[in-house]
């Protein structure tokens, strides 16, 4: 059997299931000579914001156990100067992009929206509600199913393409806040944004990161993401996902498609290799052709119930 | 920027630093110093980050063409996985990265200041403006006699140099900044150059504006790729109109940056008073001209 990486999240096309991570492919130029752009599933870009941002104060990333914990806060040109100098040098012919959407407020998300939903060679949006709210003072957009509801639906209702919102993994109930961004017309869903973490110098007795607070990446986060992709794609089945946390191999890949997912981002892993995404795709293509397997979509509804038997 | 399969030629131990000298002739020969490597740490992913150093020597020419060496001390996990590995064991690493030192055209007295583990990028520096005419003078600090690196070499290089140690175990007794006015008067310095932690870097900085001195200074700012991907080893620099600043990625828009456009009051503040954008504006400031 041939085995092919191709996927169709309902209509949106990808060459390949393995996307390039939100905040992880740069502004078009600085990996040119490490990646084929070519052979990339997609590329989502940094978050956009309406006006420029600085971001969070340094230092901005340190390192815990097979982890990468960082804050970089959204810092960006702001969307007219996305538009007019970063989305030209990364559209090609070919490489989907995906934009991520941000804001502090609903107004900021629909600003962006409105700039960026019709911009050429932009394939889909993707809103990143894991960022703090600050028109109703939470932690994050995703906190409460119903504000995430809100805005996700207003930036799909806005735009002519389909539209993923990304959602971090710890909420109250991820399932309900999943299901409620469906209903408010999003396409998708990007599963799981960062996990918010810190750590401590504990010679200097100083956070590890400038703002203290930050995010987790890496393989540290994986099985958290797993078990997201599994949780959400058990009750909305024909709704497509795409697992993002921890994947560096094409076996990674295809653990987050038997849980459910549709196709695959890769963040940190492409900031320590930019081709990894090319190599993530060519592993599960293997893995594919190994277990007799036509494409990654087969994947999906392959996982076995958990064992039973031991102690109860 | 290329990527390599690096053979180890040699490691070796200098004192309190690790040197590791490396078969990569594609990014040897494109080497200028000021520029970093990054290189890619084990694979079982318990610590993956690439970990970023200032190339201290790259070999064009001779028995040592198509190599390059590094020079570092102690860190955390991945510098002493580093620090183990043997000659005959390989390397993944992605360079040239960065901005290099610009040399200057028509000055000839250039002054380097070294402090820590700056001397790396300094000392490969030195050679080059030699080897373009130039008089080099320089100033050496570390803590301890243990970690200066390969002081014999300062000494190659320059026509003066003075070593300066927090505990006086090797020259003087004190900082960098506290010789650096004397030194620069004896020798004339048309044009500083340096390298190392950031309030070193600030005060040398104060020392540069007060004299009208040129300068560039190469940071060290913790990087996550180093490939100019992730925005997190931003450093405030001034834009040339002076309207403001902008957080540039210290791997692409530098190291190397003029220190008179840091906005060092935000970068490397002063006690615990982090200052905000002045509302008046930035001074514009003169640029690399010589």
């Amino acid at each position: 059997m041939k085995a092919t990486t191709a996927v169709d999240l309902n209509g949106l096309a990808f060459q390949s299931p393995v996307l390039v991570a939100s905040g992880c492919f740069g502004t078009g130029k600085e990996v040119s000579g490490i990646v084929d752009p070519g052979k990339l599933g997609g590329v989502v870009t940094r978050t956009i914001t309406a006006l420029p941002r600085r971001g969070a104060p340094g230092p901005r990333v340190g390192e815990t156990i097979s982890g990468m914990l960082y804050c970089v806060g959204w810092q960006n040109p702001g969307v007219e100067a996305f538009l007019d100098e970063e989305l030209p040098r990364l559209a090609r012919p070919g490489l989907p992009i995906v934009v991520s959407v941000g804001g502090a407020s609903l107004e900021e998300f629909v600003r962006v929206t409105g700039a960026v939903g019709r911009a050429p060679g932009v394939a889909a949006l993707e809103v990143a509600l894991g960022g703090p709210d600050e028109e109703l003072g939470l932690e994050a957009f995703a906190a409460r199913p119903e504000r995430a509801a809100e805005v996700a639906g207003a930036v799909a209702r806005l735009a002519p393409l389909p539209v993923f919102a990304k959602l971090p993994a710890l909420v109250a109930d991820l399932a309900e806040t999943a299901r409620a961004c469906v209903r408010a017309g999003v396409h998708g869903l990007t599963l799981v944004d960062a996990v918010p973490a810190m750590a401590v110098d504990i010679d200097a007795m100083r956070p590890l990161l400038g703002g203290a607070t930050g995010y987790l990446s890496g393989p540290a986060i994986r099985p958290i993401a797993v078990r997201a992709v599994y949780e959400v794609a058990r009750v909305l089945p024909g709704v497509p996902i795409i697992g993002v946390g921890g994947v560096v191999t094409g076996r990674d890949a295809a653990e987050m498609m038997l849980a459910g997912a549709w196709a695959v981002q890769v963040g940190t892993a492409a900031l320590v290799d930019p081709a990894a995404p090319v190599d993530i795709a060519q592993g599960l293509l293997a893995f594919l052709r190994e277990k007799g397997l036509a494409s990654p979509a087969d994947l999906r509804g392959l996982l076995r119930t958990a064992r039973g038997g031991g102690v109860g | 920027m290329r990527r390599a399969r690096a053979e180890i030629l040699s490691a070796r131990r200098l004192g309190a630093f690790h040197s590791l000298t490396l078969v990569a002739p594609e990014i040897a020969e494109r080497a200028r110093p000021g520029q970093f490597v990054a290189i890619g740490m084990p694979e079982d992913r318990s610590f993956f980050l690439r970990r970023h150093f200032f190339i201290h020597q790259a070999s064009k020419r001779g028995g040592w063409a198509g190599t390059l060496e590094i020079g570092f001390g102690r860190g955390g996990p991945g510098t002493e996985w580093l620090a183990s590995r043997r000659a005959h064991g390989f390397l993944d690493v992605i360079g040239p990265l960065g901005k290099p030192f610009a040399y200057p055209r028509r000055l000839t007295n250039c002054f380097l200041v070294a402090d820590g583990h700056g001397a790396a990028p300094l000392y490969f520096l030195g050679q080059e403006l030699r080897s373009r005419g130039k008089r080099v003078d320089m100033l050496v600090g570390a803590p301890s006699l243990e970690e200066v690196f390969k002081p014999i070499e300062a000494k190659r290089l320059s026509q003066t140099v003075a070593f300066v140690t927090s505990d006086g175990s090797l020259g003087e007794r004190g900082a960098v900044v506290d010789l650096l006015p004397e030194m620069l008067d004896r020798s004339g310095a048309e044009v500083l150059y340096a390298a190392g932690p950031r309030e070193t870097l600030r005060s040398i900085a104060d020392v540069c504006r007060a004299r009208r001195l040129p300068a560039q200074v190469a940071v060290e700012e913790r990087m996550g790729c180093g490939l100019g991907l992730c925005f997190t080893c931003v450093v405030p620099v001034i834009r040339k109109d002076g309207s403001g600043y902008d957080n540039l990625r210290a791997c692409v828009e530098g190291p190397v940056l003029n220190p008179e456009r840091i906005f060092w009051d935000r970068w490397a503040p002063v006690g615990k008073r982090s200052t905000p954008t002045p509302v008046e504006g930035f001074p514009v400031v003169r640029e690399w001209p010589e």
